[in-house]
């Protein structure tokens, strides 16, 4: 044996490469390598029948600052992500304080807000297609009952988006009120009876203690959501396929239709390459700051 | 005057009686514990006069004012949580100020308060420390600097010592009593635990299956026990209760030939004989030594006399061994007479 070998601090270094051995495959493979991969992608135009790919250097990114469809689904989805991300924590939080609230029937309730989030993304699009639908969907049936002037939900350039992350709070909301339930949960109950023997009031003891105690799981949401409006791509091969003229197109969908509808992969993999420096962004954003406004306990 | 008073209180859900027909009284300026064993309603009869729980009937007046229906914030008393109930993400000055930063005291009384506080307590260094990290004799002080901010006019304590190891145990015990006394504060005390009743308490209010058992000193509670679970409940080793036989013509210990017993003329009692009162002697009633405990100062000896099992605590280490035969003796200023049937107290033989 060599005499490196005798080390016990060196066999332990070893025994931890080991172990860590698998995992670290797996995660290289299937993510660092296409990573990389795209990277390095995003600097070839493809080459036309069969011959190879060509260097074009920095020139898909040039083209990236003219690009208008870029820079709408750009600002459509910064829209989309301002839209969902405090509308749905929002939500969550308080429909989370209503079932905790100890009424009558909570169960129920508590099923009612969670089923969204089980129901497969393309069922809910489909349900809701048929609520935007002009002339017999639901909202037009109410607003005619109503006597109100018909309206193209899913048609018009103004409306398109706005229906689309009224569905993304719908989906999400009741996910994250189970994160929310379970940190409300562990909250000792008599935290709020010193509060009210204290003299605070509910509005009090909620802003004060309670939703500062529930900052982690705020936290943890936020990432969850942030990541959720630039991984949304579901809803909208159903409900808009980013029309109209591009009004509700987001990043992830222009990736797609660039990517396999046009077959430009190389300039696919640059507009990849901008949505991974948003997330990279958001999370150093929250991870860096936010951790630090956090208590655990 | 009464700083509180409770007038035929109770409270039940469905058919539990957790509290059933509760009446007392808190004199200004003392110490009253709440004594009983788990489940006894101890617990809820302090949850009802902090108002955490409402009444199913009765009346409670805290000084002048029938608080019976008011909200716990209006009843001007500050409380002290088995679980301490510290807010885990405010530091210990903001734990301790919370309730005067709820109530809007003016700012300069609020340092004067905090500052007196923490110099009783001892908190001086760690104003700007989470819960999280201090000790739980610190979390403990931290909550009492809360309770004792609020100058509120009753303090009520939840079993605020059980989460703490022995020995701070009884440094908090002797300290919380201290600052009951000198702060002259009316305080009302929960506990399971008989030696921390009996060292703090004024006055111990034992209970049992929701009612008051006694109502007395802790002097008293040791001395004339009410009922035969009074006795039993105070006291380390508790109090022998020894049934009796009167098949041969004399009242005897049950079971026992020898165990002649003067002080009743008949069996429909029960005697209660404290382990530290009965002595061994040349002549009495014989014994059969079944165990023996060593405690340190004292031993306690397990014996049995006919049918009936008798702890007898003597001095230091004790030489007789297990299965030595002996004769005790209790003089009978310290028999107590019970009841059989109800377990009431009938006297002692004096």
């Amino acid at each position: 044996m060599p005499p490196a070998f005798r080390n016990p601090a060196t066999m332990r270094t070893i025994h931890a490469w080991l172990l860590l051995l698998p995992a670290l495959a797996f995660i290289a493979a299937f993510t660092h390598y296409p990573a990389v991969n795209t990277f390095i992608h995003s600097f070839f135009l493809d080459g036309r029948g069969g011959a190879p790919a060509q260097f074009v250097g920095l020139e898909h990114y040039q083209y990236l600052l003219e690009d208008e469809v870029f820079r709408k689904a750009l600002v459509n989805n910064l829209l989309f992500a301002s839209g969902t991300i405090p509308l749905s924590i929002g939500l969550a939080m308080t429909m989370a304080f209503l079932v905790n609230a100890g009424l009558a029937g909570q169960s129920v309730l508590r099923l009612c807000y969670f089923v969204p989030t089980v129901l497969p993304m393309i069922a809910v699009a489909n349900i809701w297609l048929f609520f935007y639908t002009p002339e017999y969907g639901l909202l037009e049936q109410i607003r005619g009952a109503l006597g109100l002037a018909g309206v193209n939900w899913l048609g018009s350039e103004s409306t398109a988006l706005p229906c689309v992350i009224a569905v993304a709070v719908w989906k999400d909301a009741g996910f994250f009120m189970i994160f929310y339930l379970a940190a409300l949960q562990q909250i000792p109950p008599s935290l709020a009876e010193a509060a009210m023997l204290e003299g605070a009031s509910r509005l009090y003891y909620y802003r004060r203690v309670v939703i500062p105690l529930l900052m982690p799981t705020t936290l943890f949401v936020l990432v969850n959501a942030t990541i959720n409006a630039f991984r949304m791509v579901d809803h909208l091969f159903v409900l808009t396929q980013g029309g109209p003229n591009n009004a509700s197109s987001l990043l992830l969908y222009y990736i797609y239709e660039v990517s396999f509808k046009y077959w430009d992969t190389g300039y696919g993999a640059a507009l990849t390459m901008v949505l991974l420096g948003f997330l990279a962004l958001a999370s150093i954003g929250q991870f860096g700051f936010l951790d630090r406004k956090v208590h655990y306990r | 005057m009464s700083a509180i008073q409770l007038l035929n209180v109770s409270r039940h859900w469905g058919d539990v009686r957790a509290v059933d027909d509760v009446s007392f009284e808190v004199e200004q300026g003392t110490m009253l514990v709440l004594l009983g064993p788990s489940g006894c309603g101890k617990s809820t009869t302090l949850r009802l006069i902090a108002g955490l729980e409402s009444v199913t009937s009765g009346r409670i007046m805290i000084g002048e004012r029938d608080v019976t229906h008011l909200p716990p914030a209006q009843r001007q008393l500050a409380m002290v949580f088995q679980s301490y109930a510290l807010f885990p993400h405010l530091t210990v000055r903001e734990n301790i100020l919370f309730g005067l930063t709820v109530r809007k005291v003016p700012e300069a009384e609020r340092e004067k308060r905090l500052t007196r506080a923490v110099d009783i307590l001892g908190l001086s260094t760690l104003l700007q420390r989470k819960p999280g990290e201090l000790s739980g004799g610190q979390q403990q002080r931290v909550a009492l600097g809360r309770a004792l901010v609020a100058e509120a006019a009753v303090c009520l304590m939840d079993e605020p010592l059980s989460n703490l190891d022995a020995k701070l145990r009884h440094e908090m015990r002797r300290e919380i009593r201290a600052l009951q006394q000198t702060l002259g504060m009316t305080m009302v005390y929960v506990t399971h635990d008989q030696t921390e009743a009996m060292s703090m308490a004024d006055r111990i209010i034992l209970m049992q299956g929701g009612r008051i058992v006694q109502n007395a000193t802790p002097s008293e509670l040791y001395s004339r026990p009410a009922t035969t679970f009074a006795g039993n409940f105070i006291g380390t080793p508790p109090m022998n209760l020894v049934r009796l036989d009167d098949a041969r013509g004399s009242v005897c210990v049950a079971g026992s030939r020898s165990g002649k017993v003067g002080v009743v003329d008949s069996a429909n009692y029960v005697l209660g004989i404290r382990p530290e009162h009965v002595r061994i002697v040349p002549d009495g009633w014989r014994a059969v030594v079944e165990s023996v405990e060593y405690l340190g100062s004292s031993s306690v000896l397990g014996c049995r006399v006919g049918g009936e099992e008798l702890s007898v605590v003597v001095d230091g280490v004790s030489d007789i061994a297990v299965g030595a035969e002996i004769y005790l003796h209790c003089p009978d200023e310290h028999i107590h007479i019970f009841d059989a049937q109800t377990g009431a107290r009938r006297g002692t033989c004096r």
